[in-house]
């Protein structure tokens, strides 16, 4: 039986969280791999770790606020330290549909399986698209990333996403607490890790609030691009370092 | 006065190039967070801008009615506060890196407390686990 942990990362999520693990539980077993949810309360203000708690889930309470990437690693060190042979981050408020779980688990167990799969909502193009202003965004970083590593990733910012256990050594050991989601493609990538992507539909979040705020769109923006390209840089060095 | 001013330009173009050089160092080292690195190599660039075009200089000094000199002082003395600030920065990014370290490792072990304890409980007789329904707690829709 192999064991995949499913992270999800909560910050004020009381409304849609038992929704979230209820539609989790309801998936059973995949094949040969058996499901734990894993909620990381990012220091909620709400009752969200008091309901997680009351729910058949692995909660992992932080004490402060690490933000998204944080909250994801903490469940991913969980994942690789309890001996889970992948695991998956899904959004706290329910704008990742678990229905979509069993293709990335038939993907990842298949021969040829990538070490990361994303669930990209610009493959088929059906389900939540997202304002055309954050889809021109996702559009300007998946260039830049296509500049520095010539993949082509159509969904960048989804956090919808499964990694097997040598992509979670990688995330264990690094992973960015603000907006991981583009700058962690290039650190699979440096690190010799195959990526690929897969067809899903998302849903408008349930509760809660995007961590892109609009106002700070333009920020997110030129953050994310200088960390790529910091990223790549640290690479190079790296790699002259180490001969 | 002619090889005065040319000297001292050519100092300031070598400080604010090596201020460049180290912050963009300190950068792709990773020791600097992407948050702060955004204003160094803004303010930077700045210097060495102005330190390479010296009528610039003059001509912003002419607009806001100041003499060369007073200026120059200005831009040595804020040069001494910016590296300051540098270093602040460096310390305040590793400080938040700590505590994401800790707060991580809080919250897996207290995970793995209440694991034991549950496993305590259980095992002891009389009390009473925590009961947790295998089906989760549904929401109505």
């Amino acid at each position: 039986m192999k064991k995949l942990a499913i992270v999800i990362p909560a910050y004020n999520e009381e409304h849609a969280i038992a929704e979230v693990v209820d539609a989790i539980h309801r998936l059973g077993n995949i094949g040969d791999v058996a499901i734990i949810p894993v909620v990381v309360n990012d220091c909620s203000a709400d009752r969200t770790a008091e309901i997680a708690r009351s729910l058949d889930c692995v909660l992992l309470d932080l004490p402060c606020n690490l933000g998204i990437g944080g909250a994801v690693q903490t469940g991913f060190i969980y994942a690789f330290e309890n001996g889970c042979d992948y695991a998956m981050q899904m959004d706290g408020d329910g704008q990742h549909p678990a229905t979509e779980v069993p293709q990335f688990v038939r993907t990842m167990c298949s021969d040829n399986a990538p070490d990361v799969l994303i669930g990209s909502r610009y493959i088929r193009r059906s389900g939540f698209q997202s304002s055309w202003l954050r889809r021109t965004g996702i559009r300007y970083l998946g260039f830049i990333i296509r500049l520095f590593t010539g993949l082509r990733i159509s969904d960048c910012t989804s956090g919808f996403r499964m990694l097997n256990r040598k992509a979670l050594q990688v995330v264990a050991e690094y992973y960015p607490d603000e907006y991981p989601e583009p700058e962690s493609i290039l650190m699979y990538k440096n690190a010799g890790l195959s990526i690929a992507e897969i067809s899903v539909e998302m849903k408008e979040r349930a509760g809660g609030k995007s961590s892109i705020r609009d106002f700070a769109t333009v920020y997110y923006m030129v953050k994310v691009s200088l960390a790529i390209v910091f990223t790549y840089f640290n690479k190079q060095i790296k790699t002259d370092y180490h001969g | 006065m002619d090889s005065f001013s040319m000297r001292i330009q050519i100092i300031s173009i070598v400080i604010s190039l090596i201020l460049l050089i180290y912050s963009a160092r300190l950068i792709i080292r990773g020791k600097l967070r992407a948050e702060y690195a955004i204003f160094w190599v803004a303010l930077t660039l700045l210097l060495v801008l102005f330190s390479f075009w010296r009528d610039g200089l003059q001509f912003f000094s002419d607009l806001l009615g100041v003499y060369e000199a007073p200026n120059l002082v200005f831009m040595v003395a804020i040069g001494g506060v910016f590296l300051y600030l540098l270093h602040f920065s460096i310390v305040i990014s590793k400080l938040k890196d700590d505590n994401r370290k800790l707060s991580r490792d809080l919250a897996l072990l207290r995970e793995r407390l209440e694991k034991l304890e549950k496993g305590n409980d259980e095992k002891s007789p009389g009390s009473a686990a925590p009961s947790r329904s295998p089906e989760g707690v549904g929401l109505p829709g």
